[in-house]
């Protein structure tokens, strides 16, 4: 290989894991995050932060109850604003969790292992951020069970030619999937938490939780086929719950809704938005917990360069909306796109091209993909980005349609506000929540990285 | 019959190499109720103490089965038999709008399957086990490796059984009692 070559690949394979550690260490530094580093005051201040802005969901929550959906900018045509907005926000931001725990287990990809973990839990949190959203939109809260094909007195049933209720059970079985894969992954090391702690109390808590876990080969071997196979089954699921949010749409006939590009765009915009909600939260972690042996510059390179791959997919996908809103001959359509551009929401359509299209391009610099500074700040800017992109398809469709007498506008008020901001408290919360009691990085799967785990025949 | 006080003879290992090759020497000589113990999954460790079968993968396709089956036959029963409603003129047993659900019932009931499968034939949750009787036993969730000779394998004799674990150059042996 030519020197000038060598050298950028040496820069290129940098380690998954920092060289020197043990079985022992690596289990050590892991554990002693939840098991010995007291809680300093720095986390107090962040989780009592974002507990408090909880609190303030809570109350416009409360609020709406009492009040009905009139709180909301929501009017007619604009039937649906901030509350789908954002669930599609939180729901594609989840979908990095799975891709990164089963699509990469799958693909053998092993640098997933010290971020499987927080990545998972960050899924967990943005699916129950998620669904409070059509929990709470559907105008009588206390009758969404409705939704469940549940046997009732009325002898009513859902109607299952909907996309709506394809969806009810697409993110129900995203959740349920997604809390038995983080969970089973946390047996193992919740058994080593179980052995390393000497507080009695806390010995039974995990003892219990990892189900009295011992490490038997029979049960490694059964636990191992599980987890496989919970990957598998998890890859085709989060493809499909992101295809069946964007059906919610594509099935409508509303004008640049109605296309076929959706499912695949969706995707794709779901995974940039979860990665680069893993950096938001990788870079601060590793920083504060001093975990850069474990999360390093490999696993910033390549969360930036998912990014950067899934960031083209979803501009092909404007530049298709845009192509075929001249191409389709459909007035309407064409409408939809001139309204983007021009209308009274065009700058929120040219702050999403700037945010999800241009800022991004940075990336292709290996200087700007190895900087954590630089990565926090270009994933935030792609996390306003994408959703900018959910206001601009659900808000600038319905707003002008068909016809011009049922034209109108959307002025989101401090309730959505307060709903969606408080949804960011209540994530951050169970974020800090988990880093105190659960370790955040797979202890045995960092364990089988090491060079003493091969073992010849 | 009397309850032996002895639960097996325990080997404590270095490396997942030593326990290998350790359990495979063990199975070899005709101990077959043995069990390691290990802090990460060991490739090929439980073929060497004699597991050979895996039903994990048919609990999940038959719980796979199930979710798609009934999925469907819920909506087939539910949209064209118990509350037919005409919406738009659809077809009541529209199956191309029934294959969401189905997929989803399928991968839903395949993953709950996989997970409680996989619990229910470990027989776990355990909480107490004889093996959680040596102290030394708190490393195997962290860097060590372990082997059990249990007394109930009929080639188990006490001294015999113990000689030949030492006879395999652990680190430590102790007995574990029931």
């Amino acid at each position: 290989m030519p020197e000038q070559y060598k050298s950028s690949t040496q820069i290129e394979k940098a380690p998954v894991m920092e060289p020197g550690y043990t079985f022992g260490t690596v289990t050590e530094k892991i554990s002693a995050i939840v098991l010995t580093r007291p809680a300093t005051n720095g986390w107090f201040v962040g989780f009592g932060v974002a507990f408090m802005v909880t609190m303030m969901m809570l109350y416009a929550i409360g609020y709406l109850f009492l009040r009905g959906i009139g709180i909301w900018g929501d009017t007619t045509p604009i039937g649906w604003g901030f509350e789908i907005v954002n669930f599609v926000w939180w729901i594609g931001i989840g979908h990095a969790g799975t891709l990164i725990s089963a699509i990469l287990l799958l693909l053998r990809q092993s640098w997933r292992n010290s971020i499987n973990r927080f990545a998972e839990a960050m899924t967990l949190f943005a699916v129950a951020c998620a669904g409070i959203f059509p929990a709470i939109h559907v105008g009588r809260p206390w009758l969404a069970y409705w939704l469940f094909p549940i046997p009732n007195t009325m002898r009513v049933w859902p109607q299952f030619r909907s996309p709506l209720m394809w969806d009810v059970f697409a993110v129900s079985t995203y959740a349920t999937i997604s809390a038995l894969f983080w969970y089973t992954g946390l047996i193992p090391d919740m058994a080593t938490l179980r052995d390393r702690t000497d507080n009695r109390a806390l010995k039974i808590v995990y003892g219990m939780l990892c189900m009295g876990w011992r490490g038997s080969a029979r049960h490694w071997h059964r636990y191992e086929t599980m987890y496989l196979l919970l990957a598998g089954l998890a890859t085709p699921l989060v493809l499909s719950v992101h295809t069946v949010v964007s059906f919610d749409f594509a099935i409508g006939i509303i004008p640049g809704w109605h296309t076929t590009i959706f499912p695949p765009y969706f995707v794709a915009g779901a995974i940039y938005s979860g990665f680069a909600m893993v950096l938001m939260l990788a870079i601060p972690i590793r920083k504060i917990y001093g975990l850069e042996d474990f999360i390093t510059e490999r696993h910033l390179q390549n969360s930036a360069k998912v990014m950067l791959a899934t960031g083209l997919i979803v501009a092909y996908g404007y530049g298709i909306e845009a192509f075929m809103g001249w191409y389709s001959g459909d007035r309407y359509d064409a409408f939809t796109i001139w309204n983007r551009l021009h209308g009274p929401y065009a700058p929120a359509y040219w702050a999403l091209l700037v945010c999800n299209i241009f800022v991004p391009q940075v990336l292709w610099i290996r200087q700007l993909r190895t900087s954590p500074v630089a990565l926090f700040f270009i994933s935030g800017v792609v996390l306003v980005g994408m959703w900018l992109e959910r206001f601009v398809i659900v808000v600038m469709s319905l707003h002008r349609d068909f016809l011009t007498s049922s034209w109108g506008m959307y002025y989101p008020t401090r309730w959505d506000w307060a709903t969606y901001i408080g949804t960011i408290g209540m994530f951050l919360a169970a974020m800090f929540l988990f880093l105190r009691v659960l370790p955040a990085i797979s202890i045995f799967e960092m364990r089988t990285l090491l060079p003493e785990a091969e073992v010849k025949e | 019959m009397k309850r032996d006080p002895i639960y097996g003879i325990m080997a404590e290992f270095d490396s997942a190499q030593a326990l290998v090759d350790a359990a495979r020497k063990t199975y070899q000589a005709g101990y077959k109720k043995i069990d390691a113990y290990s802090p990460f999954p060991v490739e090929g460790l439980a073929e060497e103490i004699g597991f050979t079968h895996d039903e994990v993968p048919l609990v999940v396709l038959i719980g796979g089965l199930i979710g798609g089956l009934s999925g469907y036959l819920m909506q087939w029963w539910i949209s064209a038999v118990d509350y037919p409603l005409n919406i738009g003129g659809k077809p009541y047993h529209a199956w191309p709008a029934f294959i969401v659900i189905t997929f989803e019932m399928t991968i839903l009931f395949a993953g709950i399957s996989a997970v409680f499968g996989m619990l229910a034939l470990n027989g776990l949750p355990m909480p107490y086990h004889p093996v959680f009787n040596v102290p030394r036993f708190s490393s195997a969730s962290k860097d060590r490796f372990f082997l059990i000779v249990f007394s109930s394998d009929k080639k188990y004799e006490p001294l015999a059984t113990r000689q030949f674990l030492e006879g395999l150059s652990p680190r430590s042996v102790s007995e574990v009692p029931s």
